[in-house]
């Protein structure tokens, strides 16, 4: 054991239920050193994260510090060791001011046992200045921007006086302003000896930042690299690597006429100005970072969110959309991103899962024709090839693949035009992809215009004539020959590298 | 004060100044109305001496509400902890009143820990948990009371002064209601768990990985809340001098809409004991009020019921604005 690593990790693996989140991973931090870590989305970083801090407690492997085992129970274990985390999906209590923020779990007391509230605004405050920011201690964390949330995070790791602290995508909603700022202070904190690892997809962070780099890819340690022992190209290739060993089912197909165009969408704090249109038979696929407002733009589009400004036009026609009933009306179709609270209702039957929404086509005199309903639901389960007993066979019963195959179905009974797929193929094995991809393709080929909403890098290149790339909640990039483009341009334009 | 601190104390209080211009003007709009008898010793004697079970019980709801929670069961538990300690009073005459208050306040205690236990560790929701619970301790009040009511000549004279007595000529039972408010401002302001409350309610997930142990905090809430509400039961069996199996039926209703009217976030991680004690005596003046300018009482529901509305519609406003103004600010 080397005694120049601060904190060593060595064999990790976590399981949950189904999953492999970590598979024997490693990884070694030097004192005063920034240390990347980088990997797609599902990687297992942040997994990891929680096992250096003592969320999670791993099946198997070893923790060292300064050279000595460690084994960390519950997240106070991990805070006494002097390790504190700045967690993705902020840990911050809205409500609350800034000085609690920062303090929570460790506060200051005066000689009775009583909260000193004084004492701890005015620690907050030369926290605060310390790190070269002007932030009253009193506000309200809730009416911070995200970067001040940021910040005050990083104030709260130093005021336990932690010697490593772990940064997950600190820099995922910030402007490049706000990230210089980021930047000054992580450097700030180096040079006072703590040592950094620090997460993230941005390639401009890490080399402004790192010494080393690490790299994970489905929940497998890669390898440890120098900043100036690998290029740019060596290292998305580590990150993204994956052999495209599914096949994509996709069909030739003529284009048709231009069926959905969106114009200027707007909305304050989430998306501006996208414009964009898809032709029948096209196969669009948007991508881009989480939090780049993808999902957004087609709540916006299909009524679930109002827009703030922007026009929709469907076959030529400007259509205003205020409600999902508009949009279905129209013959736009969506299957959302999380099936179980938004697309299917679990203690149903199959059959009424799929005419849920277009109950009206069956309903005379307000009395539900049962058997037409049931033909109807019989004839689209076997469109889309459910391995189901029966109609009434409940939802909950079918496997992930199956369920979103019932969700297609749901969508194809209405009289569609177009048809939008949000991350359709997320937490669904391997064969079920292939179907669904099949789907899809038979959809375009029947001349509904398909947009596909999705993280995945081998499933945009592999099913999109068109491939649309969002950045910030602003379209950063239209790829119009999905065929001529590589992984590398799609990240460079989902980060601006 | 310099005109920015003044605006900052304006936007920190924004609930608590409204609530006081609130009762103030219909404080004066009654005084006026009635004929100047509303600002008499006796009338406002009276108003807080009323006001004074609810405002105790709406400092245990409180904390609740704080972390997401609901507590539907306090009636019942004021039943059955004002039925067991009468009771135990009715064949015991020469029993130290104190002594019966503490007995229960032990039950009260006890109901509050199922309760905890239920939401906490069996991860039952709140809603069910207590609405369940609710119905099981109405049913014992019936079980201990075999259906008879203990009445006031069943009951001790000292028991009874406990309800009318003064001190410093001011009603015990406001003197108490002071007391709970000072303990449950330190507690909830300048004490580490009372503080912990907040941070379960603003974000569990957030808590957890801070290292609060957050089941802990759940059952602790719904445990003082059973406390409160057995201290508020054999206050509320003494004041109206009976007890009996419909005491304080729907109760819980009045106290949660006190806290909401005192600015506790139903969806939880807000509240502050100053707004809640504003919000009880708003409800108070209006109980209060109403009859003193004839207002007729099919209709003082139904007012109450629109005045706790519109606060609430005012509160998700200035909510929504302060979302707003955050969202503009990233710029997109």
């Amino acid at each position: 054991m080397a005694e120049d690593y601060i904190l060593e990790l060595q064999g990790i693996t976590k399981v949950f239920p189904g999953v492999k989140a970590l598979d024997n991973v490693h990884f070694q931090l030097k004192k005063g050193e920034i240390h990347a870590l980088m990997g797609e989305n599902g990687a297992g970083k942040s997994t990891f994260i929680k096992v250096i801090t003592g969320v999670h407690e791993p099946e198997e492997g070893e923790i060292f510090l300064n050279g000595k085992k460690v084994v960390f129970k519950e997240p106070k274990d991990a805070q006494k060791q002097s390790i504190a985390a700045i967690y993705q999906h902020g840990t911050t209590y809205h409500h609350l001011s800034v000085t609690e923020n920062i303090f929570i779990g460790h506060e200051k007391l005066s000689k009775y046992g009583m909260i000193n509230w004084t004492q701890m605004n005015k620690d907050a405050k030369e926290l605060l200045e310390k790190l070269g920011c002007n932030i009253n201690p009193r506000s309200i964390m809730g009416n911070l921007t995200i970067a001040e949330q940021q910040i005050i995070e990083i104030a709260k790791a130093i005021s336990t006086e932690a010697k490593i602290i772990i940064m997950d995508e600190p820099t995922a909603a910030l402007s490049k302003r706000e990230c210089e700022e980021l930047y000054r202070i992580t450097e700030q904190l180096r040079d006072e000896g703590c040592s950094i690892i620090f997460i993230s997809h941005r390639f401009e962070d890490m080399y402004r930042l790192a010494s080393r780099i690490t790299v994970f890819r489905d929940s497998q340690y890669i390898g440890t690299w120098g900043i100036n022992d690998i290029s740019n190209e060596v290292l998305i290739s580590k990150m993204v690597g994956r052999e495209i060993s599914q096949i994509y089912p996709k069909q030739e197909v003529k284009f048709g006429e231009e069926i959905l165009k969106v114009e200027g969408l707007s909305k304050t704090g989430y998306y501006k100005d996208v414009t964009f249109s898809v032709r029948k038979g096209e196969i669009l696929a948007m991508t881009g970072l989480v939090g780049a407002g993808r999902t957004e733009v087609f709540h916006g589009i299909f009524g679930i969110e109002k827009i703030d400004n922007g026009q929709i036009y469907l076959d030529g026609k400007e259509v205003k959309i205020n409600s999902t009933l508009d949009a279905m009306n129209a013959g736009i179709g969506y299957l959302p991103e999380d099936r179980h609270k938004q697309g299917l209702i679990l203690d149903w039957g199959i059959g009424d899962n799929i005419t849920l929404a277009t109950l009206e086509k069956f309903t005379k005199y307000s009395i539900i024709d049962r058997k037409a309903e049931r033909q109807r639901a019989k004839e689209l389960a076997e469109k889309v090839k459910t391995k189901a007993l029966s109609v009434f066979d409940k939802a909950s019963s079918l496997s992930g693949g199956n369920q979103q195959k019932i969700i297609v179905a749901k969508v194809l009974n209405s009289d569609l035009k177009v048809i939008i797929l949000d991350e359709p193929t997320k937490g669904v094995d391997v064969g079920a992809k292939a179907q669904i991809y099949e789907i899809m393709s038979e959809l375009a080929s029947k001349g509904y215009g398909v947009i596909m909403i999705s993280s995945e890098m081998p499933e945009v290149l592999g099913m999109a004539d068109t491939i649309l790339v969002m950045k910030e909640g602003r379209v950063s990039k239209i790829f119009e020959d999905a065929k001529n483009v590589t992984q590398e341009q799609i990240l460079e334009a989902a980060m601006n590298m | 004060m310099n005109n920015s601190t003044l605006k900052k104390f304006f936007s920190d209080n924004v609930r608590e100044i409204s609530l006081i211009l609130v009762i103030i003007v219909i404080s004066i709009f009654v005084q006026l109305r009635s004929g100047g008898n509303f600002f008499t010793p006796e009338n406002i004697a009276d108003l807080f001496t009323e006001t004074a079970i609810l405002a105790i019980l709406a400092v245990g709801m409180m904390m609740v509400i704080i972390t997401a929670g609901i507590d539907l069961s306090i009636g019942a538990i004021m039943a059955l902890a004002g039925m067991i300690g009468t009771t135990i009073l009715k064949g015991n005459q020469e029993i130290n009143p104190v002594l019966i208050i503490l007995i229960s306040i032990v039950i009260g205690t006890l109901c509050g820990m199922i309760n905890g236990a239920l939401v906490s560790k069996l991860r039952i929701l709140p809603i069910i948990a207590t609405l369940g619970m609710m119905n099981v301790f109405r049913g014992l009040t019936y079980l201990v009371s075999k259906g008879s009511w203990v009445l006031q000549n069943d009951m001790s004279r000292a028991f009874l002064n406990v309800a009318t007595g003064k001190v410093f000529g001011i009603n015990n039972l406001v003197v108490m209601a002071l007391v709970v408010y000072v303990i449950g401002y330190i507690f909830l302001n300048f004490i580490r768990t009372g503080r912990k409350i907040y941070a379960v309610g603003n974000s569990e997930e957030s808590a957890q990985v801070s290292g609060i142990k957050t089941e802990r905090i759940l059952w602790l809430v719904y445990t003082i809340m059973g406390a409160i509400a057995g201290f508020a039961g054999i206050l509320y069996v003494c004041k109206f001098g009976a007890a009996q199996g419909e005491t304080a039926v729907g109760y819980e209703m009045n106290v949660i809409a006190a806290s909401v009217l005192g600015g506790v976030s139903i969806a939880g991680g807000t509240g502050r004991v100053q707004g809640v004690l504003l919000g009880a005596l708003l409800l108070g003046l209006l109980n209060n009020a109403m009859p003193l300018i004839n207002i007729s009482a099919f209709w003082q529901e139904a007012i109450r019921g629109l005045i706790i509305l519109l606060s609430v519609m005012s509160n998700s406003l200035i909510q929504r604005n302060v979302e707003m103004k955050a969202l503009r600010r990233r710029n997109i």
